[in-house]
């Protein structure tokens, strides 16, 4: 077991746990996330869930994260919220100072949700509020207005969940570069303490995907998509915060995302919920995407498992190499110098700029980060 | 003896030989109709995706005549494209007679004449058909003019036939009985067996096919292969019915093949004569005129540590591809390799799939070259084949290419185009002759270098198809040849090293310089490709770096259908040849081989 544990990173850091609430009052044309919008389904998949938490209660010992994802999690009542956080007490584990995210949809914020989700002991939020431009929120067939979006934010501030953060889209077709700054600027207008900045793609799936592949509307250039980013992490840098991920920025060390940090760094989680992913000792697994049949199989008693995989030590690499570099947190020196050709590797790549050397670990760049893609396929094997 | 008959069929490409095939077969209830597929007897993918025939096969066709006795006939199917010839004359090797097919609207072409020369040279019974008299545009008297005046064959004795719709094939059937004779040869004399092709079979050895003049062979024998003196046990004789069917013993006169454990690939030799280690024959058969390669070409494995998997496997091929020469090559680029020398350019694009489709290999071609010949300022002469072995242009005194008789033939309304594509590729000296109404027989001095590139295709295209292209090697004629080097960041590819005429070289260069601007993917710096003679840059084209590759989000599950995309890229990239710190893919390679430009 401690061996398994060094292969795949954190010796001693907590496991974390994710909840995914597959429900949304509609459907936004860019998300390729498991979601349904028939909430008459709520309170047969809180059973399935419950099923399920009591087949994982001894497998992970104490968890130090719980991320309420979807989906949309504040669609549910007041009552199901309850009965969730019963039931994650009944069957799980929390260290004291666990860090507790929902996510949050600006039109179901109300100072009554918000007094609630601190009574359970949420500690963080994350807002989708995507953009402050009516255009821009209509394009994306969002339920908010941008007047409800400021709301939101203003009530959040204003509550008692100190720590939250703001989720906004760029690289929208007509988003200009000086649009972009202004939706940034008026995000740091109510002092979030963590911004998630997520670049449009288009999943072939999804509507936009199926428009894209017709010629209904194209993405920005490369150049103007490299502008959003590079001003993103200029601005953003500008005003105080840290990019320690691709999309993501924190006010301060102690507000970077330290659930989604356990994705990036081979520590185990368990995610319970259609289509969630868990990782535990080199191992990984998923569930069912498809709400019938993730209840089929926990009517049964049976864990609702659609497939899995046991990482091979070069998998295991792999994963390193791209996951780290798209943090600032950078890779082992160790990892990237493999081959007769690893120092003149390293070597180029930070002479080109896309690489920094830092004590033992090799970090991408700005630069870096914008081609992280391409990044882990230029390191040796 | 008497009941046997060797034949082929020989036609232009197109004329409906493989279709003839498959009635003939049909008509022998080898195989019943449900299993039947068209061109039954091309067996690789490679051909019935092209629809052309590449290899000779060779099909035992039993077959009762109308006036009952029974016969095996044995039809040996030929390749119809002009690189092939050569494997049309070692089928005619092992023939008494052959059909010579005319397609009854397109009349005689460039390769019937070739292919009725090759018969006459075996001294062949030729049996005039002509085909697809279904078609509309059929003209049978103009096709019988054709026939008495261009082949001085008797146009009474030509039998009409569609293949399309099985008209004529018992006419063809007692034709074949009755006109071509047995083959002569004697059961009782020592074996004598001629190797006409061969094929690696993992766990039997080498699988020969032969032809038997004399003597007789059966499992037990010890055979003894003349070239060689290896000797090798008979475990089986057998003869083909599209699949191999054993048999008692071959006896002059049959076709058929011979398993005898052969392992050591080397051990056969096409055009080889098979003996019996005891009362062996005096003397081995003639065998076969040596072919002379006319392209040449370097073949590099991908990944440079299956150097020794591509020597083996190109071993292995050699045995059922005669024609193919190769020795040891290497390149600063690509590595160990071999250096090839093919009939033509369709030649060597058979060869490359034939490699990577049955032994699986991942190969780099380079550009492929004619022979050249320098006299040096020491009086010296170097034939050169490989663009690495250019001379120093400082002591090259005169240079040398070779040159053929092209001859095409066109309908009329064409003449014009394939005059210009002719002169576009330096060609001299034009003729022309008329040699039936409407068509046009257009004989081009032109350099060999300009054919093979890509010359064939672009004539089928000007002609939509009706074009037909034949030629001769005549001569060396002097010319001013440069080597042109292509750069890649400064560095020298030396696989895209090409050997070209003064005048046709910035053309090459620029061409070059934007197809690999399209073929060689994006990197995180800028590429620049250039054209060089010497020092001196004539062509360049720049490849701006990828300056944004990212996608946004990557949580649970994101990290492993995104591990999974770059493990699918890593495999891409082991197919890749570097160059400096380029990455190079084997299809810019290539794509260097074309030269379309307009």
């Amino acid at each position: 077991m401690q061996q398994d544990r060094i292969i795949t990173g954190s010796a001693e850091e907590a496991p974390g746990l994710y909840i995914h609430v597959p429900f949304c009052k509609t459907k936004c044309p860019y998300c390729d996330f498991c979601s349904v919008t028939d909430t008459s389904l709520i309170s047969s998949w809180l059973k399935s869930l419950r099923t399920e938490m009591e087949l994982y209660r001894h497998g992970f010992g104490t968890f130090d994260t719980l991320y309420i994802g979807g989906g949309t999690p504040t669609v549910l009542k007041n009552g199901d919220i309850d009965s969730l956080f019963d039931s994650l007490h009944r069957y799980f584990k929390f260290a004291a100072d666990t860090e507790i995210t929902v996510e949050a949809n600006p039109d179901d914020i109300t100072a009554e949700k918000l007094s609630q989700l601190k009574s359970l002991g949420v500690n963080r939020l994350s807002i989708g509020v995507q953009s402050f431009n009516e255009n821009e929120l209509h394009f994306l067939q969002r339920r908010h207005t941008a007047v409800a979006a400021e709301k939101a934010c203003d009530l959040v501030e204003s509550s008692a969940i100190t720590n939250f953060g703001i989720d906004l889209m760029c690289g929208l077709p007509g988003q200009t570069i000086q649009g972009w700054q202004k939706t940034l600027a008026k995000a740091l207008t109510f002092e979030p303490n963590h911004l998630s900045c997520y670049q449009l793609t288009l999943e072939p799936t999804t509507p936009f995907g199926k428009m894209k592949g017709e010629g209904i509307f194209a993405l920005p250039e490369e150049k103007e998509e490299r502008g959003f980013f590079l001003l993103t992490s200029r601005f953003l840098e500008e005003h105080g915060f840290i990019h320690y991920e691709i999309s993501n920025f924190a006010k301060d060390d102690q507000y970077l995302s330290r659930h989604n940090s356990k994705y990036w760094r081979h520590v185990d989680y368990l995610g319970l919920g259609p289509s969630a992913h868990s990782f535990q000792n080199g191992r990984r697994w998923w569930n069912h995407r498809s709400i019938d049949e993730y209840r089929e199989d926990l009517r049964k008693g049976i864990r609702p498992i659609d497939g899995s995989e046991t990482l091979s030590p070069e998998q295991l690499h792999l994963e390193r190499l791209y996951l780290g570099l798209r943090t600032r947190d950078g890779i082992a020196m160790e990892d990237a110098r493999k081959g007769p050709h690893g120092d003149k590797i390293i070597a180029s790549l930070r002479d080109a700029g896309f690489i920094k050397v830092k004590g033992d670990r090799i970090i991408a760049t700005r630069k870096g980060f914008l081609v992280a893609d391409r990044l882990p396929l230029l390191f040796p094997d | 003896m008497k009941k046997i008959r060797n034949f082929s069929i020989i036609a232009h490409i197109d004329h409906g030989k493989s279709t003839l095939a498959d009635r003939l077969i049909q008509y022998a209830h080898l195989v019943d109709d449900r299993q039947f597929r068209d061109q039954i007897l091309d067996t690789m993918d490679i051909e019935r995706e092209r629809g052309i025939t590449i290899k000779s096969q060779t099909v035992n066709l039993p077959y009762t005549s109308q006036a009952g006795e029974e016969y095996e006939l044995n039809l040996i199917d030929t390749p119809g494209h002009v690189d092939f010839s050569y494997e049309v004359s070692r089928a005619l090797a092992s023939c008494e007679g052959v059909l010579l097919l005319v397609d009854a609207s397109q009349g005689v072409e460039a390769q019937t004449l070739a292919n009725l020369y090759a018969a006459m040279e075996h001294n062949l019974v030729i049996i005039p058909v002509i085909n697809k008299i279904d078609l509309p545009s059929a003209d049978i008297d103009r096709v019988k003019e054709e026939i008495e005046h261009e082949l001085g064959l008797d146009p009474e004795l030509a039998i009409l036939c569609s293949a399309k719709e099985g008209r004529g094939i018992e006419e063809i059937l007692e034709a074949i009985v009755n006109r071509i004779p047995p083959p002569v040869g004697d059961h009782e004399s020592p074996l004598s067996a001629l190797i006409f092709d061969a094929q690696y079979d993992p766990f039997r050895g080498t699988i020969v096919s032969c032809r038997l003049f004399d003597g007789a062979i059966r499992q037990g024998d010890t055979i003894r292969l003349m070239s060689t003196g290896a000797a090798h046990k008979v475990e089986e004789v057998g003869i083909f019915r599209l699949r191999m069917e054993s048999a008692r013993e071959l006896t002059a006169g049959m076709v058929g093949y011979i398993i005898a454990g052969i392992k050591t690939v080397s051990d056969t030799r096409i055009g080889d004569t098979i003996t019996l280690e005891q009362n062996p024959a005096a003397r081995p058969l003639p065998g076969f005129k040596e072919v002379k390669p006319v392209v040449f070409s370097s073949l590099y494995p991908i990944a440079s540590d299956d150097y020794q998997s591509l020597a083996e496997a190109l071993e292995k091929y050699k045995l059922n591809d005669a024609a193919l020469v190769y020795q040891k090559d290497s390149s600063a680029a690509l590595g160990q390799g071999f250096r090839c020398g093919f009939l033509g350019l369709l030649h060597l694009e058979i060869v490359q799939e034939r490699l990577e489709r049955e032994f699986d290999q991942s190969i780099i071609l380079t550009v492929p070259s004619v022979q050249y010949r320098f006299t040096l300022s020491d009086g010296e002469t170097v034939t050169v084949d490989n663009p690495a072995h250019y001379p120093d242009p400082a002591k090259i005194k005169n240079a040398e290419e070779p040159f053929i008789r092209a001859s095409i033939l066109v309908p009329e309304r064409y003449v014009g185009t394939v005059m210009k594509l002719c002169m576009d590729r330096r060609g001299l000296n034009s003729r022309m002759s008329y040699p039936s109404p409407g068509r046009v027989e257009i004989i081009f001095d032109m350099p060999l270098a300009e054919v093979v590139f890509d010359f064939y295709d672009r004539l089928k295209s000007i002609t939509q198809g009706y074009g037909s292209f034949d030629y001769e090697l005549t001569d060396y004629r002097e010319g001013e040849l440069v080597k042109l080097d292509i750069l890649v960041n400064g560095e020298k590819v030396d696989a895209l090293s090409i050997i070209v005429h003064k005048d046709r070289a910035r053309e090459r260069a620029v061409v070059v310089c934007d197809k690999l601007k399209d073929e060689i993917p994006r990197q995180q710096f800028k590429i620049a490709i250039q054209g060089a003679i010497g020092g001196k840059i004539i062509s360049r084209s720049t490849i701006t770096p990828f300056r944004k590759d990212v996608t946004a989000k990557c949580y649970g599950g994101d990290i492993t259908r995104k591990r999974k995309l770059l493990e699918k890229q890593k495999k891409g990239k082991r197919r890749m040849s570097i160059v400096g710190n380029v990455e190079i893919p084997q299809s810019a390679f290539l794509a260097a081989l074309k030269t379309d430009n307009e």
